[in-house]
């Protein structure tokens, strides 16, 4: 029987895949013929979505951006076989935009059925939770270590040390978080692996609970999110019903437990304490540190935040050993990263790669400039608060180290391209509205500050700022990145500074006419 | 999406009940409350309340604080539209504005026939394919002029 990929991802689902798959289904029926279509997440080329997918004795032979109407022709053109059809791209693996990648953590994602177990284990699955029992905590512990793993989540602090700080606290409970809170703009990483390989995370975060003493996981998603809980909530249940969850893991005798709960769109809820505030039912405010919550975290527990990837990519260093992971990558960024490249782009789309690889090469190379064909003028880099990048900055190697030297950060791997026709002035402008908005207010350089450079940023606007608002943006900008409580306010200067920096252009509008509307 | 029900003390009582097993149970509470009822009545907030033992005042800071719960019941049809800089280097902004615009209404408004919500959000996870918006909980993308007029047409209808 024919088994045919039509991915289920909302990205797909945003361009009709359910159409495409019904279609599929009523036609095969219609022709008599006995067909299997399974829904996968996306494979990351959203370019291509919907990208259906035929598996054939020679590999699995993909058909690009599928709408309804297609469907018959694909069938006059037997793509039940590979058949050729103008929207053929060959076999998918060796389709460049896929065959140029390293794929550690993504190794699965959308080419399983997402909530089958026999498809999870077929690929590797749970082959790294059996290498941690096996090893025991201190074997995990420090095979987490020498894989050199950064947290994905923005602060890039290495994995290993928060595990062992946790693993020896002591306490009657403890937790693990994942904090799958993505609200950066340009990115949707933890969506995919939530909606594409569900298991994969549950693995990661049941290794991380054995190995520090955990008994309770939290999965803190967003409510921006709907399909992807959806498709995990029914992932935990599976996983309980066969034992990989629940007071005896995998007959271990050990056990851990885990819940999806869902914010309520509030973007700082992404801020470990302020999750934590968040899932103990209170107002997401964030937590002066110390403590930290390896210390005294979720209820007062020592307690592991991580970020999704990070979780995600557990299972694949256990499985094939930390070296493996630790040989990619360059300087003291090892392994790969699930690079998001996103917004004015012709090839966008989840690119995994080893560290090293250069800004320009993402954009330009990968990603093919803009959707426009117009120039590219910047590109924001790690959301909302980071950096924006001019083209100048092309050559900056793809690192935690090489970033941060840029002025910038890679925080959870997203790249937001713009052309030409972007004002940075307004950039600016939106960096500190989204801070007042989404300003916990605790502290008041972030609270009042964002206010208060939306202000200017909008007299500059209007064209009536002049250079001492310019001096005015640095100063506050400054007393933001120094006094602010957490990197919500204290990272609002980066995308800020560096548009001024960067783009001084966009700031003098004096021969605009006031109040132009 | 399922209609909202009318306030029902029992009912919310039950849904109340239904989740204090869990640890921290206030979010998932509120979040039932907004599923059943299509906000958070503010009949329920004492209720809350007291089942968690905190105050009035604080349960109501909490429910305030987030963006999604609302103290007014939405429209029949929410428009939520992604406001995000990946969605803005796109064409988002103008977007954005033209819908709100075909709509007659502000952020955060709801028409007085009682047919529409408009929302702003920051990111659908979409970003590839803006701009975009989530209507009723399904996905839009790639959306332009006409894909703007569209999905007001579908709304007013
Ligand atoms: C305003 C703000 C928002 C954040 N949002 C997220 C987020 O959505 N996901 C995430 O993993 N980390 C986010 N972080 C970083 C977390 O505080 C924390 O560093 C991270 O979850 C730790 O996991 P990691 O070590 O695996 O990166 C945010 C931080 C701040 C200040
Ligand atoms: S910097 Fe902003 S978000 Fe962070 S604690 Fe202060 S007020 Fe809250
Ligand atoms: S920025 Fe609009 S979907 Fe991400």
């Amino acid at each position: 029987m024919s088994r045919i990929f039509v991915p289920k991802d909302v990205a797909a689902l945003a361009l009709g895949a359910d159409a495409v798959a019904a279609a599929i289904a009523e036609e095969a029926a219609k022709r008599g013929l006995a067909i299997e279509i399974v829904r996968n997440g996306s494979r990351g080329a959203f370019f291509l979505e919907p990208l259906v997918e035929v598996e054939t004795p020679f590999g699995r032979v993909g058909y690009r951006e599928i709408v309804a109407d297609d469907v018959a022709s694909l069938f006059e053109a037997d793509f039940l076989s590979g058949g050729d059809h103008p929207t053929c791209i060959g076999k998918t693996d060796d389709f460049p935009w896929f065959a140029g990648q390293t794929r550690l953590t993504f190794a699965r994602c959308g080419i399983v059925d997402p909530l089958s177990l026999d498809d999870y284990a077929a690929l590797g699955g749970w082959k790294g939770l059996k290498r941690a029992l096996a090893l025991g905590e201190i074997g995990t512990l420090e095979e987490v270590s020498l894989s050199g793993l950064r947290g994905r989540g923005g602060a890039g602090f290495p994995t290993g040390v928060k595990w062992k700080t946790v693993a020896m606290a002591k306490a009657d409970r403890k937790y693990v978080i994942c904090n799958a809170d993505e609200g950066d703009s340009g990115t949707f990483a933890d969506r995919m692996i939530m909606e594409g390989d569900p298991f994969c995370l549950i693995e990661g975060m049941v290794i991380c609970g054995l190995a520090v003493g955990a008994t309770k996981g939290f999965v803190y998603s967003r409510s921006e999110y709907p399909h992807a809980n959806a498709t995990f909530a029914r992932a935990i249940e599976i996983a309980r019903a066969a034992g990989h969850l629940g007071p005896n893991i995998d007959g271990s005798g050990r056990a851990f437990e885990l819940e999806l709960r869902v914010g309520a769109g509030a973007y700082v809820c992404g801020e470990e304490t302020a999750l934590m505030e968040s899932l103990e039912g209170k107002r997401g405010i964030v937590r002066a540190k110390p403590p930290l919550p390896a210390i005294a975290g979720l209820f007062g527990k020592p307690t592991v935040v991580n970020n999704l990837l990070s979780l995600a990519t557990i299972p694949f260093i256990l499985a094939e050993g930390a070296q493996a992971y630790a040989d990619f990558g360059a300087g003291r960024s090892r392994g790969t990263m699930p690079i998001q490249i996103a917004g004015n782009v012709r090839y966008g789309g989840l690119w995994e790669t080893a560290f090293g690889v250069t800004l320009g090469e993402i954009v330009e190379t990968i990603g093919g400039g803009t959707a426009t064909g117009r120039p590219v003028k910047a590109v924001q880099c790690g959301g909302p608060l980071g950096a924006y990048f001019p083209v100048s900055l092309f050559d900056t190697p793809y690192d935690y180290e090489a970033f941060t030297a840029a002025g910038g950060l890679i925080g959870h791997g997203g790249i937001v391209v713009f052309d030409d026709t972007a004002d940075m002035a307004e950039m600016a402008h939106f960096a500190f509205e989204f801070g007042a908005i989404e300003s916990c207010g605790k502290c008041t350089p972030c609270r009042i500050g964002a206010v208060r450079g939306r202000e200017v940023m909008e007299k500059v606007l209007e064209g009536r700022g002049g250079a001492a608002d310019l001096t005015l943006l640095e100063d506050l900008c400054e007393t933001m990145k120094f006094g602010s409580l957490c990197a919500l306010g204290g990272f609002i200067p980066y995308p800020v500074t560096s548009a001024m920096t960067h783009f001084p252009d966009d700031f003098r509008r004096a021969g605009l006419p006031a109040a132009a509307e | 999406m399922a209609a909202p029900s009318p306030w029902d003390a029992t009912r919310a009582r039950e849904i109340i009940d239904a989740h204090l097993e869990l640890e921290g149970p206030a979010l998932p509470i509120l979040h039932a409350l907004q599923e059943t009822f299509g906000h958070v009545p503010r009949e329920a907030v004492p209720m809350v309340a007291s089942a968690l033992n905190v105050s009035r005042a604080e349960m109501h800071g909490i429910v305030t604080f987030y963006h999604d719960f609302r103290e007014e019941p939405a429209g029949e049809h929410v428009v939520k539209v992604c406001r995000a800089e990946s969605c803005q280097s796109r064409g988002g902004r103008e977007i954005g504005d033209r819908i709100a615009a075909l709509l007659g209404l502000k952020w955060y408004e709801t028409s007085a026939d009682g047919r529409v919500t408009l929302e702003p959000v920051y990111c659908l996870g979409l970003c590839t394919m803006g701009p975009n918006a989530m209507v009723d909980g399904k996905p839009v993308a790639r959306i332009d002029k006409v894909g703007a007029a569209r999905l007001v047409e579908e709304v007013t209808r």
